[in-house]
């Protein structure tokens, strides 16, 4: 049987962690390479990175994370953030990176995750949809949640299937940095019309939020941050959890 | 010894070359090419793929000698050569993936959508899932059966002959994860990406 999967995220900025696990044991708790690896002896099924660099002259920073990481870490890797043309993608798969995450650039021109899906294959081509919810619908964001679209992203999410994305990574504006749990109708909706897997992002405050987005939301897979990083719990702790919920995991 | 993985432009092959030299250390020599006089003399050849059936076979062919020198190595001279993923599937006569392409027809049978019964089950099939161990392979020495592997896929190969099936999980049907034949191995998961015990299968076909 297909295991749900445990996604850590960690938020790269210039080459480093921000907001890292707060282990005593660490040599350099701000090295995202370790800090996957810690993740990936875990039990951690996927790592991803989100790079948040803002200057320009940083942006290559993300590029020697993913050589280095891949190297130590045999589990698959997801790198977002800042990611705008084939090119872009291209270099980051090169690297190492298993799978790229697009989100401004899939909003402002489809062509680009329908080129890139042809080129490289869908299976490394996660489209990540930041939502805001806006009266009865939600709306899709850009630029890291600061510009509103006036798009459905339920309609969105569709498009997105059609133009050949593999995953849907969907995160709920409301709920991002609250730890009140996933939105569940968002996930649960978005999840119901495609067939593709989706990620739930947004919102984990503890184990029962996990358990949440994948038998209410019905993710595939659930990504968190803060929990994993303060230490509030492993990786591990977190897949027991889910096992003895009856949820299926990679134990 | 040398083995060469081979490099034809289907897609992402970074995570193969580092779980490959993360096993072989500096015992082995690792090239990553597709170079036809390097493949013959290798010892051993991985075959990667990722993307469309009909992609990497129009990848494969676009290097000119490249489909008969692997054919030399793997059929005519029965050296042991591994498929991963598309790698494994392109083993087959024909795929349908996009459109009916031709395969390499080394294992007889074809390439097919896995049965999604009727929008049930969510393709890709990505994500963690387990092997059941159908028949000894070399490649799985001191491998669990229902161990888990890493899947990403919406096609599966269906052999003609079931004999050469070592492994199948379970997805919306038994979907077909690996296969042997003689010299021949492939595996439609991808070990390079299955943590320690995926390393443990690079291991072994090192080891062969």
């Amino acid at each position: 049987m297909l295991k749900n999967r445990i996604i850590p995220c960690l938020d790269v900025k210039n080459g480093r962690v921000v907001k890292g696990i707060n282990f005593v044991d660490l040599k350099d708790a701000g090295d995202p390479v370790e800090q996957a690896k810690i993740y990936s002896d875990g039990g951690a099924d996927e790592i991803c990175f989100l790079d948040i660099t803002a200057s320009n002259e940083n942006r290559d920073t993300i590029y020697n994370v993913v050589k280095d990481t891949s190297k130590k870490c045999f589990v698959p890797l997801t790198v977002g953030g800042g990611v705008r043309s084939v090119d872009d993608i291209n270099k980051l798969l090169n690297c190492g990176a298993d799978k790229v995450s697009i989100n401004t650039a899939a909003v402002q021109n489809a062509e680009l995750v329908i080129e890139s899906s042809k080129k490289f294959g869908s299976q490394c081509i996660v489209v990540a949809i930041d939502a805001k919810k806006n009266g009865e619908i939600w709306e899709v964001f850009t630029h890291g949640g600061r510009k509103n679209t006036g798009i459905n992203a339920i309609e969105f999410a569709k498009k997105m299937e059609e133009c050949g994305a593999g995953e849907l990574l969907i995160t709920s504006m409301d709920r991002d940095g609250t730890q009140v749990g996933y939105d569940i109708d968002l996930m649960n909706k978005i999840s119901s019309i495609i067939n593709i897997p989706v990620i739930a992002s947004g919102g984990v405050g503890n184990l029962d939020h996990l358990v949440d987005g994948i038998k209410l939301g019905k993710a595939s897979a659930v990504l968190a941050a803060s929990i994993f990083h303060y230490g509030k719990y492993s990786v591990k702790e977190a897949k027991q959890y889910l096992d003895s919920k009856g949820i299926p995991v990679r134990i | 010894m040398n083995i060469t993985i081979v490099d034809y432009n289907s897609g992402n092959i970074s995570s193969v070359i580092n779980s490959f030299k993360k096993v072989a250390q500096n015992k082995v020599n690792i090239e990553v090419t597709s170079n036809l006089k390097k493949i013959k003399s290798s010892d051993k050849v991985v075959l990667p793929g990722q993307g469309s059936f009909k992609s990497c076979v129009d990848a494969l062919k676009n290097i000119s000698g490249l489909v008969d020198t692997l054919s030399e190595f793997a059929i005519e001279n029965k050296k042991p050569l591994l498929g991963i993923c598309v790698g494994l599937q392109m083993f087959a006569d024909i795929g349908y993936e996009e459109t009916e392409t031709k395969g390499l027809g080394w294992i007889s049978g074809k390439v097919s959508k896995i049965d999604n019964k009727d929008g049930k089950y969510k393709l890709p099939h990505i994500g963690w899932n387990q092997i059941n161990i159908v028949k000894e392979s070399k490649i799985f020495k001191n491998i669990k059966n229902n161990s888990h592997m890493y899947f990403v896929h919406s096609y599966e190969f269906i052999p003609n002959d079931k004999s050469v099936i070592s492994s199948t999980t379970d997805y919306s049907t038994k979907v077909v994860c690996s296969a042997e034949k003689e010299n021949l191995f492939g595996t439609q998961f991808h070990p390079e990406k299955s943590d320690q015990i995926g390393l443990k299968i690079i291991e072994n076909f090192i080891n062969l």
